[in-house]
């Protein structure tokens, strides 16, 4: 009998990199205060699996990316308050451009809240607190957050919002879509009690992946892209078109998929943004269906040019 | 990037009010490269959103103030009422447009303005500006927004200039002061070798100077207020002195009392109203960075 010689091709499309808009850190890998029943990558105190960077690794990524173009610098874990020279990385950040923290505003006091708020001034360029609450009650947002968590993130935002920031409240949506409006409302009425009466609330689908899997469900077996549905798709929608994300364990093609050894694209910014995404994960599919869910807003981004 | 036709290139023809490139002119009849050697002062004008009123006054000013060309950056329609009156006023004054996101959405007839709302408050008023504006949009004009082109090149006061909406490689996308790095700016001044990158679609006027030549400016909007508590609207001048080129954001006061009166008579929404009458964004505010929007009311 003759041998059949088959090569391995995987079958899902890759994209390239169409400008490097957004350039991400895991500035506390993946290492958190709190353990999320929803999070994406399972972050956890225990969680080491990705380290802390240094305020010299983010220097040396935020000088390779300055001849890059990057318009917007973003900064998640983990939690990125347990890095202790957050601060540092922040005031470096500013003097290049706009920076986005995304955090669950538990470690803010008033001394951070008010060095935030003068970091802020003394920049050009917006600061912005993207703080992580995912429930209008105590009960709702606890079930998923842990103990104690909704009081403490309230207290967080209160103090940024009196340092004169005005965070973008993000919750990943637990209800029926069509519920939206009447948990927006409840956001507002909640936020406003502590003083935020003004309140940018940015919902998020849910990504059924991590503790998100086991909570509800995962993706099934269908829920994939396909080379099909790219045909007339504005890939622009799609965050690694135009992301990379700098990890302590190389850099990735986004801030999703860290447990996906495909997804590491490479050891420096430069060469992962020479090297094409893969669309091979479930996740990606959420990003297809909804648009690239990180970003503060879509920029601009989804014009059918 | 691809997907963009070739800069457009636009010169001023001798006794004309505004640069070629005006109505029914298309591009085909332009020279390269255009040098604007007899203009002295541009006027450019940012977003109309339909205030043909602020239009008016603002051309006549320009006027009065020694412009002898005018541009207009794009985004005829939106927010405010009738928007065939901003299109015959441009027409008549043969201003060359370049297509903003609204033209180009209005043209196509496409099913919103392509600002990329996700907030359904935005996303409402949004809606109900982009319909009303659809819907009295005649024909001759959509037809007219279609030929707008994406980009207009020029050369003033020994400058290369690149005009276009949103910016260079997207019309809609928003280039707003807090969040724009200087070394993004150069880089798309770079590659598309310009000296002036000339851009509006936030409704915010604002300037950088990228190095010692070049600078990236946004000329804000004739539309609405620039959300700062003024009734006022802003447009840019472009000043050839000594053989330099230098800027200036000129404040425009217009008949706000009657253009209050016209979007209650054409029953658009009293937020808009509000707006015009305060000064104060009252909608469209997602898209504000966070320092943007806390200089704001709303």
């Amino acid at each position: 009998m003759g041998r059949i010689e088959l090569e391995v091709v995987d079958p899902s499309p890759a994209v390239e990199l169409q400008a490097l808009d957004e350039l991400w850190f895991q500035v506390a890998g993946t290492v958190c205060n709190l353990r999320c029943r929803h999070c994406f990558i399972s972050c956890s105190p225990e969680n080491h699996s990705f380290w802390f960077l240094s305020r010299e690794d983010v220097q040396v990524a935020l000088e390779e990316s300055v001849p890059l173009g990057v318009k917007e610098y973003y900064f998640t874990g983990g939690e990125p308050f347990l890095n202790r020279e957050m601060e540092g990385i922040l005031a470096d950040t500013l003097t290049l451009g706009p920076a986005t923290v995304l955090t669950n505003a538990t470690l803010i006091p008033g001394r951070r809240a008010a060095k935030l708020a003068a970091l802020a001034a003394a920049s050009p360029y917006t600061l912005e607190l993207r703080v992580s609450l995912d429930g209008i009650t105590r009960e709702m947002n606890d079930a998923i957050r842990g103990e104690g968590t909704f009081d403490r993130c309230l207290e967080g935002v209160e103090r940024l919002v009196g340092q004169g920031f005005l965070p973008i409240i993000t919750c990943m949506r637990s209800w029926p879509e069509d519920d939206t409006e009447r948990y927006l409302e409840g956001f507002r009425t909640l936020l406003g009690r502590v003083g935020y009466d003004r309140a940018r609330i940015k919902i998020i689908p849910p990504l059924l992946m991590g503790e998100e899997a086991d909570r509800t469900r995962a993706y099934h077996e269908t829920e994939r892209v396909t080379h099909e549905m790219l045909h007339g798709f504005d890939l622009s929608q799609l965050l690694c078109t135009r992301a990379r994300l700098v990890t302590a364990r190389g850099v990735y093609a986004c801030p999703i998929l860290l447990e996906s050894p495909s997804a590491r694209l490479g050891d420096s910014v430069g060469t992962a943004a020479a090297r094409p995404a893969r669309l091979g994960e479930a996740a990606c599919y959420t990003c297809y269906m909804s648009g690239a869910i990180c970003s503060n807003t879509l920029s601009g981004a989804g014009a059918d040019r | 990037m691809s997907g963009f036709p070739q800069d457009t290139v636009v010169s001023r023809r001798s006794g004309a009010k505004g640069l070629v490139g005006g109505p029914g002119t298309g591009v085909s009849s332009l020279e390269y490269p255009a040098v604007l050697s007899d203009v002295t002062r541009l006027a450019v004008f940012g977003g109309v959103y339909s205030n043909h009123l602020a239009l008016e006054a603002a051309i006549e000013d320009a006027r009065a103030k020694g412009a002898d060309a005018f541009l207009c950056l794009g985004d005829l329609g939106a927010f405010g009422p009738t928007p065939d009156r901003t299109a015959e006023i441009l027409q008549d004054e043969g201003v060359p447009v370049v297509r903003g996101n609204y033209d180009d959405s209005i043209s196509r007839g496409l099913e919103d303005c392509q600002c990329g709302y996700t907030d359904p408050r935005d996303n409402h008023y949004a809606h109900l500006s982009y319909i009303y504006t659809l819907t009295n949009t005649s024909n001759r004009h959509r037809e007219w927004m279609g030929t707008f082109p994406d980009r207009i090149r020029f050369r003033l006061g020994g400058l290369d200039v690149l005009a276009f909406h949103g910016s260079p490689r997207r019309m809609n996308e928003f280039l707003w002061e807090t969040t724009t790095p200087t070394h993004f700016l150069r880089g798309m001044a770079d590659q598309h070798s310009a000296d002036v990158l000339l851009g509006t679609h936030t409704g915010i006027h604002w300037a950088r100077q990228l190095d010692e030549r070049r600078w990236y400016l946004n000329a804000g909007a004739l539309g609405r207020p620039a959300n700062d508590g003024k009734t006022n609207v802003w447009y840019l001048l472009l000043d050839v002195r000594a053989e330099q080129l230098h800027h200036t954001f000129v404040p425009v006061s217009y008949d706000v009392g009657a253009l209050v009166g016209e979007m209650r008579r054409e029953g658009l929404p009293e937020e808009f109203v509000e707006t015009i009458r305060t000064g104060w964004w009252t909608t469209c505010l997602e898209v504000l960075p966070g320092k943007e929007r806390a200089r704001g009311r709303w």
